[in-house]
């Protein structure tokens, strides 16, 4: 089993979680998150004082797939997250040793 | 003296106010919003807090030091009207028929206000009693002397020597008693208290730009009662402070926003509502002295100084934190001085006043010496609110201290000095005492 991490700018979420339904994904884990990568932050102005704000808002996506399905999957992210800007994230995967389903307690790719 | 109830005058003095009480709450939300998100409960304290402390005062002497009978031309006889012991007859607007509860109550709002606006130069670092101790001694030794030399027949009046020796000083509603007394005084304390930790390195940005929105609808609509007002009745004088307040204000917002676009790129809504508040400030003191001319030149200055006055405080290094120098010093000035370029009794202009004695602007055919008169009455209004302000505020720092501890500086006023929170989840909480 594999945990596929996307890290993607937050107007393409809508997108996405389209793409992983198509691709037979049925949950995933959303969450509000903010960071910099290659872009950097942007400036803001107030009053004439001008601040750099280094960290810009990013959605996370993290979804459990078995490992037949992690190259659909990651590739349904990244087809969905690319605009071809500077700014459009990252998606990673890990190895994840068990998964066990809380309402049934089945472990494996049963539980996912 | 017979008194005669005029009864809408007298409705119309108690509907404005109403609406300049309201500017208390509403310069709550616009320095509330302004100041980080762990500070934003005690910078409005700051605020509702004068409501009380000059309210009560007031009632008590401060009516009295202001429009008693006077002493050397700086200060009213407390003991005259003491706790508002005063007939129709002995009202500030008896002349137009207004009651003398009513006069003492509009006038009361105009104290509050003063003292409120002051805060916004300590913002994030004052001890919260100290606060309160300054409120009531500045209202005492320096609203009520300013606001007695220009209104309640000392120095800076229509028999005073400066009327004497070049002209009347035209001060229809407050430029000098109430902006440019409060941002002199704003100065005094941010050098005195000194900066915020972090003060030009850390970022301190607004952390409730709707807030600050609300607050500037709020003082806008307050300010029509402060201007139109301050006419003391209901008539086409109060009209032309009311449309002044209107294009004025609107002009200087425009005028700000203007300014950032050309130099930082984007006009900002911080930029918009402290237009707003540079146009009202400066078209205070001009309010129905001058015409539609005048009052658009007079907002199209303010925006425009205003918006590259906030900018000062970085280059000279006093910490005044929400720009009460920038926007209520320099407004206060532009609106005092251009008024001796502008000012103007042409029956044309409708509605327009100034007091008996004044000239015409130097616009207007009147020559320079409205305008010096004006300069002249700006300055000793900015120091002797300097000066005094200082005083109070050097006894204050050797007896009760200005500072909260650095630590609850960094960790947020609101916690330190009021055990409250205005956003914090709590987590983990419960009752442990009831009282």
């Amino acid at each position: 089993m594999k945990l596929v991490t996307g890290v993607i700018q937050p107007h393409r979420l809508d997108d996405v979680k389209t793409a992983l339904e198509g691709a037979g994904v049925r949950g995933m884990t959303v969450s509000e998150a903010s960071g910099y990568g290659r872009q950097k932050g942007h400036t803001e102005v107030y009053r004439g004082a001008e601040y750099t704000v280094d960290l810009v808002p990013k959605v996370r996506i993290e979804v459990l797939v078995t490992d037949e399905d992690v190259t659909a999957v990651t590739d349904a992210i990244v087809g969905a997250a690319q605009t071809g800007k500077i700014g459009d994230g990252k998606v990673w995967v890990v190895s994840v040793d068990d998964v066990a389903r809380v309402r049934t307690g089945e472990h494996g790719d049963a539980a996912l | 003296m017979e008194f005669e109830l005029d009864s809408g005058n007298t409705a119309w003095m108690i509907t404005a106010s109403s609406l300049v009480l309201l500017m208390t709450p509403g310069l709550a939300f616009f320095y509330g919003g302004m100041v980080r998100g762990k500070s934003v409960l005690n910078m409005m304290m700051m605020s509702f807090s004068s409501i009380g402390v000059v309210g009560l005062i007031w009632v008590l002497y401060g009516y009295s030091l202001t429009f008693g009978t006077d002493i050397g031309g700086v200060i009213g006889n407390p003991a005259d009207f003491f706790g508002l012991a005063i007939t129709d007859a002995e009202s500030l607007m008896a002349a137009v028929g207004v009651p003398a509860t009513v006069a003492a109550g509009y006038q009361a709002t105009f104290a509050i206000i003063t003292v409120a606006l002051i805060s916004g130069a300590i913002a994030d670092r004052a001890k919260f009693g100290t606060w309160i101790a300054f409120a009531a001694l500045w209202v005492t030794l320096v609203y009520s002397p300013v606001a007695h030399m220009v209104w309640g027949g000392g120095l800076l009046g229509p028999e005073g020597p400066i009327a004497t020796a070049l002209s009347v000083p035209i001060d229809f509603a407050g430029g000098t008693v109430v902006h440019i007394n409060a941002g002199a005084a704003g100065l005094a304390l941010a050098l005195i208290i000194g900066k915020r930790k972090g003060f030009g390195t850390v970022a301190m940005r607004p952390h409730n730009l709707p807030f600050v929105m609300l607050g500037a609808a709020l003082l806008w609509f307050g300010w029509f009662g402060f201007n139109a007002g301050s006419e003391f009745a209901a008539d086409g004088t109060a009209g032309r402070a009311w449309l002044n307040t209107l294009v004025a204000t609107g002009v200087a917002m425009l005028a700000w926003m203007a300014t950032e676009k050309f130099r930082d790129g984007a006009p900002t809504t911080l930029g918009a509502a402290s237009g707003v508040v540079a146009g009202l400030v400066a078209i205070t003191p001009a309010a129905a002295a001058v015409d539609t001319y005048g009052s658009i030149a007079i907002g199209l200055v303010a925006g425009i100084l205003c918006a590259l006055a906030v900018g000062l405080k970085y280059k000279f290094g006093y910490d005044d934190s929400l720009d009460v120098v920038g926007v209520h010093l320099v407004g206060g000035l532009v609106g005092t001085v251009m008024i001796g370029l502008f000012a103007t009794d042409n029956a044309e202009s409708f509605g327009v006043w100034y007091p008996e004695g004044a000239l015409n602007g130097l616009f207007y055919g009147g020559g320079a010496v409205q305008l010096v008169t004006q300069i002249v009455a700006a300055l000793i209004a900015v120091v002797f609110s300097f000066v005094v302000t200082a005083i109070i505020a050097y006894a204050l720092k050797a007896i009760m201290g200005w500072r909260i501890s650095e630590e609850a500086e960094v960790s947020g006023i609101d916690l330190a000095s009021h055990d409250e929170t205005a956003y914090e989840v709590a987590t983990g909480s419960t009752v442990t005492e009831v009282r």
